[in-house]
C-alpha cells in the first residue's frame, strides 16, 4: 500500500513538473434546431485532441441552447466555478456578442471557432479574442467580388432582417460593383419564401444573392429550384455546408458558394482531417468541423510554446498561428482576425453524396473591414 | 409592379392559407368538442413530416410517405389522447397548458435521440416538380397547386364529415353539451380519441406536405403552432368553417404584407430604411391583425357567442 | 401556524440561507444559480397576481419582461456611451432610478395591453396577450439601434447606494430584498378588499358585478401591477447578465414563467418561488445526465400535472385554505 502511494506521489509530483494543462470551457449548441453546427464544431475540435494524442487539455462541454441567457450563465459558471483557462465554441453572433466582451474583460482569452461579429474585429477588439473562422462579412464580401467576376451587371439581393443578415448584404455591397435590382429583408425563421422568389422572377436582375443559414436556406432552395426560376444562385457557405446538402437535395446542384474552406484543399493537414474525420464520425465534415479542428491545434500549438500561466507569452504564442491548418497557411491579422483566401466552390454529386468542390478564389489574403478600426498593433 | 406578380402573390396568400387551415381545422376541432388547448399540435405535426421524410426516402413513393404521415400522426395523436390527455378533461386550461408544453419537450428531444439534430430529405416527387402554365402566363410551381387542392379538398371532406355523417352529429353534440350526449349513450372516450386522431392526422398531412417544400428538422412545428393559433381565434374556437376563413385570411395578409409594405413605405422613405421598417411591419401584421379582430369580435369571427 | 405558513417560512429561509452558506465555501456560481431563481420567481410572482388571484391566463407576460428589461437597458447604453435621450433626459447607472423606469414603462405597457385584452376572456384573453407579446418581440429584433436581434450588451452592472453590486452575494440579496418586498405586496393585496373582490372576479364576475363593483375596473388594476412586478424582474435580469436582448420577449419566456406558477401552486404565496427554483434546479441537474434532458425534464413535469395537482405547494401545503 505504501509502495502504491509513493509511485502515485511521484507520479502526480512528475506531471506536475511538466508544462501546465489548459482547461477549456466549449460553449456551444447541441439542442433544437441549430445543433448540427455545434455538434460539428465539437467533432472537429475533439477529433483534433485525439489525433495529437495524449495532450493536456481538459476540455469542458455544455450546450446553450442557442439562447443568449443561458451562454451567459453558462459563461459565468465555467469561469467562477470550473475555473476554466479558456473559452470557445459559441456558434452565433448574438451569444457571442453577450458573452465575449465579458469574459475576455475577466482575463479569460476566447477562441472563436464560428462567429465572427464585426464589433469584436473593429473598435471593441481585444487582446484576448482571437477568432479562428472568419469574420462574418468575409464570405460575403467573397460573394460580391465573384460577381463581379462573372459578370453579373445586376443583382438581387436578400437575407433575413437580423443583424447577421443586414450585415450580410453590407459585405456584399461593399464588394460588389454592379446594379442591385433590389435589396430584400425576409423574416427571421420564416420558411415560406414564394412571395420572394415571385419577386426574384419579376426583377429581370442576372444573378442572385442570398443569406439564409439553416432551415431557411433549406426552405428557399427547394422551393425555388420547384418554381422555374432560371436565374442563378450565389450565397455563402452556410447555406451549403456538409450538413444542410443532404437536407436540400438535387435543387442545390450547381449553386455557387463562397467558403475559407473547402474538403477537397490540396494540403496534408486538410486530407488529414478529411479522412480522419469519415473514420471517427461516418460523415464528411462541414466548414464548421473544419474551425473547431483548426481551432483545437491552435490552441495546441500555443501549448507547445508558452505555458498558459504567463498570459502575455500565451498570447503571443496564439498570435503566431503557427500550426498546420486545414486552409495551409493561416495568419492573424492585427485585430486577431484570420487573413486568408476565400474560395468560389460549386454543388456537385461525388459518390452519390452532395458535396462542395472549388472552381475558384474569390478574394487572396483578405482582410477584413474593420482591422483598422481595432487599436491593437 | 405588374398584375402578373400580383396574381401570383395572391395564389402564394391562398396557398399559405391552406397549409394553415388544414394545421388549424385539427387544432379547432380538439378545443371545440373537448375543451382542450393543445399545445403539442406543432410536435404532430412534425411526427407527420418525419414519417413521410423516412419512408418516401426508404420505399421511394411519395404517396406511402403521405399515407404514413397520416398514420404516424394519428397513432401518435390516439396514444398521447390515451396516455395524458384523457386525464385532463375536466382539469383547467392551464393544467391543459402545462401538460401539453410538457409533451412538446418529450416529442422535441425524443425526435431528436431518433433521427439527429441534422435536417431530413423530403422532396417533392418528380410527378408534382416543376412550375405549370396557368391562363395569362403566370409559371406556378405544379406542388404548390397540389398543395392548394388537397387543402380545399380536405376542407370539403371536413365539411362533409361534420354535416352529414352520424360521427359528425356527435362532434357538433358533443361542442354544445358534452355530459349530454354521454347521458344518451354516446362513448364519449372513443368520439375523443378519435377527434384527437383527426386533428392529429390534418397536422401530420400539413407536416408531410410542408417538410416537402420547407425543411423537415426539430422544432418545425412551433412556428406553425402560434400561427394556428392566430387563425382559431381569428375565425372563432370551435368553427371549421372559422378556420378556413381565418387561415385564408392570415395567409392572404402575412405573403401581401410581407410583398406590399416593404414597397409601399418605399414611396416616401429611403430604401433601406423602408426594407427594414416595412419588413419589421409585416412580421407584427397577423398579430395586429388578431388583435384588431377580437376588440371589435372578442369571440372571432364566427365563434359562438360566449 | 397553518401548514402552509410553516412551508412558506421554511422555502423562503432556505432560498435565502444556500447562497449565504454557498458564498461562505467559496462557490460564487452557486449565488449566481440563485440569483436567476430569485428573479425569475419575482417575474412568476407578478404572474401570480393576474393569473393565481384574478385568474386571467396571460401568455404575455414576457412582454412586461422584456419592456422592463429594455427599459433599463436602454438607460443603462446610455449612460455609458453618453448619447443623449429624448426629453432631455439622461442615462443613468443607478440602480433606483433604472428600477422606477423599469416600473413605469411596464406599467404603461400593462395598461395598454390589459385594456384592449381585457375586452376578451377565455382562451382568446390568453391568445391576444401573447399577440401582443409577439409584436414587441418582432419590434425589438427589427429596432437596430439597440442591437436588433443580437441584443445590447451592458458591460457593468449598476450601482446601489454605493454598495458593492459586482460582488455576487450582494446583488442577490438587493434581489431577495426585492422580492421580499413583492411576496409581502402580493400577501397584502391577496387579503385587501381589493384582492377579496378580484378573487371573487374570478368565481363568479356575474355576481360581483351584480354586486355593483365593475369587475373590468379590478381585473385592469390588477393586470397593471402584475405587469410591473415583472417588468422590475426584466430590469434585474438584465443586470445579472449583463445583456438585454428580444430573448426576453418570446413567447416561449411567457410559457415558462406560466409552468413556474403553476408548478409551484397556483395562487399560492410562495407557489411562483417553489416553481422557478424546481425547475431552474432541474434544468442545471439534467443538464449533466443527458444531452437529451429537455425530454427528462418534459416527463417530470408531466408527472407534476398528472399526479400533483395543486403545485408543490399544494404536495406540502394541502389544498388552500382561507384563514
Amino acid at each position: 500500500m505504501r509502495k502504491l502511494l509513493m509511485t502515485a506521489a511521484a507520479v502526480m509530483l512528475a506531471t506536475g513538473a511538466a508544462a501546465e494543462g489548459v482547461k477549456v470551457g466549449m460553449i456551444t449548441t447541441l439542442s433544437g434546431g441549430g445543433a448540427g453546427l455545434g455538434i460539428d464544431v465539437r467533432d472537429g475540435f475533439q477529433l483534433a485532441l485525439q489525433m495529437a494524442g495524449d495532450s493536456d487539455v481538459e476540455l469542458v462541454i455544455a450546450d446553450d441552447q442557442q439562447q443568449p441567457d443561458v451562454a451567459v450563465q453558462l459563461a459565468d459558471r465555467m469561469i467562477q466555478s470550473d475555473q476554466v483557462d479558456v473559452l470557445t465554441g459559441i456558434i452565433w453572433s448574438n451569444l457571442a456578442m453577450a458573452v465575449v466582451p465579458a469574459a475576455v474583460a475577466q482575463g479569460k482569452i476566447y477562441l472563436s471557432p464560428n462567429a465572427g461579429p464585426s464589433a469584436l474585429a473593429g473598435a471593441q477588439c481585444n487582446e484576448n479574442y482571437f477568432n479562428v473562422a472568419w469574420q462574418n462579412d468575409n464570405l460575403h464580401e467573397a460573394a460580391g467580388a465573384h460577381a463581379n467576376e462573372a459578370g453579373y451587371g445586376s443583382m438581387f439581393i436578400l437575407a433575413p432582417n437580423y443583424p447577421a443578415g443586414t450585415d450580410a448584404l453590407t459585405g456584399f455591397k461593399r464588394f460588389y460593383e454592379g446594379e442591385i435590382t433590389q435589396e430584400l429583408y425576409t423574416t427571421v425563421g420564416q420558411t415560406d419564401y414564394a412571395s420572394e422568389i415571385a419577386q426574384i422572377r419579376a426583377s429581370g436582375a442576372d444573378a442572385v444573392f442570398f443569406f439564409l443559414p439553416g432551415g431557411m436556406g433549406i426552405s428557399f432552395m427547394k422551393q425555388y429550384a420547384d418554381s422555374g426560376v432560371e436565374i442563378p444562385l450565389i450565397g455563402p457557405a452556410f447555406s451549403f455546408s456538409q450538413d444542410i446538402l443532404g437536407a436540400v437535395g438535387d435543387a442545390a446542384l450547381g449553386v455557387i458558394n463562397t467558403s475559407q474552406w473547402s474538403k477537397d484543399l490540396d494540403n496534408p493537414a486538410n486530407q488529414a482531417f478529411v479522412e480522419n474525420f469519415v473514420e471517427a464520425y461516418g460523415r464528411l465534415p462541414s466548414l464548421y468541423a473544419s474551425q473547431g479542428f483548426d481551432t483545437a491545434n491552435l490552441l495546441l500549438s500555443a501549448m507547445e510554446k508558452a505555458d498558459i500561466s504567463d498570459q502575455a507569452a500565451f498570447r503571443a504564442a496564439l498570435k503566431e498561428a503557427d500550426f498546420d491548418s486545414t486552409r495551409g497557411e493561416f495568419r492573424f491579422g492585427n485585430n486577431n482576425h484570420p487573413i486568408q483566401n476565400i474560395y468560389v466552390r460549386e454543388v456537385i454529386m461525388e459518390d452519390g453524396v452532395l458535396t462542395n468542390r472549388i472552381v475558384g478564389t474569390a478574394l487572396t489574403d483578405h482582410q477584413d473591414a474593420y482591422a483598422a478600426d481595432c487599436p491593437l498593433p | 409592379m405588374s398584375a402578373m406578380l400580383l396574381i401570383e402573390q395572391a395564389l402564394n396568400g391562398l396557398q399559405l392559407g391552406v397549409m394553415l387551415f388544414l394545421m388549424a381545422a385539427g387544432l379547432t376541432l380538439v378545443f371545440g368538442v373537448m375543451g382542450l388547448i393543445n399545445l403539442a399540435h406543432g410536435s404532430l405535426y412534425m411526427v407527420g413530416a418525419f414519417a413521410c421524410a423516412v419512408v418516401a426516402a426508404h420505399t421511394g413513393s411519395y404517396l406511402l410517405g403521405l399515407a404514413a404521415a397520416l398514420a404516424a400522426a394519428a397513432a401518435a395523436g390516439a396514444l398521447v389522447e390515451i396516455v395524458v390527455i384523457r386525464r385532463l378533461y375536466d382539469r383547467d386550461h392551464l393544467d391543459q397548458v402545462l401538460a401539453t408544453f410538457a409533451l412538446i419537450l418529450v416529442f422535441s428531444e425524443g425526435t431528436r435521440y431518433l433521427f439527429g439534430s441534422l435536417p431530413l430529405y423530403l422532396n417533392v416527387p418528380a410527378a408534382l416538380s416543376g412550375p405549370v402554365m396557368l391562363p395569362g402566363g403566370i409559371a406556378y410551381p405544379a406542388f404548390r397547386l397540389a398543395i392548394i387542392a388537397i387543402g380545399l379538398a380536405v376542407a370539403l371532406g371536413l365539411f362533409w364529415l361534420i354535416a352529414r355523417t352520424r360521427l359528425g352529429i356527435r362532434i357538433r353534440a358533443g361542442e354544445s353539451d358534452r355530459q349530454m350526449i354521454a347521458a344518451l349513450g354516446v362513448d364519449i372516450r372513443r368520439l375523443y380519441t378519435i377527434v384527437f386522431a383527426l386533428g392529429a392526422a390534418l397536422a401530420g398531412l400539413a407536416g408531410a406536405l410542408v417538410g416537402t417544400l420547407q425543411s423537415v428538422e426539430v422544432g418545425m412545428g412551433e412556428p406553425v403552432l402560434i400561427l394556428a393559433f392566430v387563425v382559431i381565434v381569428i375565425g372563432g374556437i370551435g368553427s371549421i368553417k372559422g378556420a378556413l376563413v381565418g387561415a385564408i385570411l392570415v395567409g392572404v395578409t402575412d405573403t401581401m404584407g410581407r410583398f406590399l409594405l416593404p414597397q409601399i413605405f418605399a414611396t416616401f422613405m429611403d430604401p433601406s430604411r423602408a426594407t427594414g421598417v416595412g419588413s419589421a411591419l409585416a412580421s407584427m401584421l397577423i398579430y395586429i391583425l388578431m388583435a384588431v379582430v377580437l376588440i371589435l369580435r372578442p369571440q372571432g369571427l364566427f365563434g359562438a357567442r360566449a | 401556524m397553518t401548514r402552509e405558513r410553516i412551508v412558506n417560512a421554511f422555502l423562503w429561509l432556505a432560498l435565502l440561507v444556500v447562497p449565504l452558506a454557498a458564498a461562505q465555501m467559496g462557490q460564487p456560481y452557486i449565488v449566481s444559480l440563485a440569483t436567476k431563481v430569485v428573479i425569475l420567481a419575482l417575474a412568476a410572482t407578478g404572474l401570480n397576481l393576474a393569473l393565481g388571484l384574478g385568474g386571467m391566463v396571460s401568455f404575455g407576460h414576457a412582454a412586461f419582461f422584456g419592456v422592463g428589461g429594455y427599459a433599463a437597458g436602454i438607460l443603462m447604453n446610455h449612460a455609458t456611451t453618453g448619447a443623449a435621450l429624448p426629453f432631455g433626459l439622461s442615462g443613468t447607472n443607478q440602480m433606483i432610478a433604472l428600477w422606477l423606469a423599469a416600473l413605469v414603462a411596464s406599467g404603461l405597457a400593462a395598461l395598454v395591453i390589459g385594456a384592449l385584452s381585457l375586452r376578451t376572456s377565455g382562451v382568446y384573453f390568453i391568445m391576444i396577450t401573447l399577440a401582443f407579446a409577439q409584436m414587441f418581440y418582432y419590434f425589438a429584433i427589427s429596432w437596430p439601434a439597440y442591437g436588433g436581434e443580437d441584443g445590447l450588451s451592458l458591460f457593468v452592472r449598476s450601482q446601489f447606494l454605493g454598495v458593492n453590486t459586482f460582488d455576487p452575494l450582494n446583488f442577490f440579496l438587493i434581489c431577495f430584498a426585492l422580492l421580499s418586498l413583492a411576496l409581502l405586496l402580493s400577501a397584502t393585496l391577496a387579503r385587501s378588499r381589493f384582492g377579496i373582490a378580484l378573487q371573487a372576479t374570478r368565481q363568479n364576475p356575474q355576481r360581483v358585478e351584480a354586486l355593483g363593483i365593475r369587475p373590468y375596473r379590478l381585473r385592469l388594476t390588477a393586470f397593471v401591477i402584475s405587469g410591473m412586478i415583472t417588468g422590475l424582474a426584466g430590469a434585474l435580469y438584465a443586470d445579472l447578465n449583463r445583456f438585454v436582448s428580444p430573448a426576453m420577449l418570446d413567447w416561449h419566456l411567457s410559457g415558462e414563467i406560466i409552468v413556474f406558477v403553476i408548478l409551484g401552486g397556483m395562487g399560492r404565496l410562495m407557489g411562483p418561488i417553489a416553481g422557478a427554483a424546481l425547475f431552474i434546479v432541474m434544468e442545471h441537474k439534467l443538464g449533466g445526465i443527458s444531452e437529451y434532458w429537455k425530454a427528462l425534464l418534459g416527463l417530470l413535469l408531466l408527472g407534476v400535472v398528472l399526479f400533483a395537482r395543486g403545485g408543490i405547494i399544494g404536495l406540502l401545503a394541502g389544498k388552500l385554505r382561507h384563514v
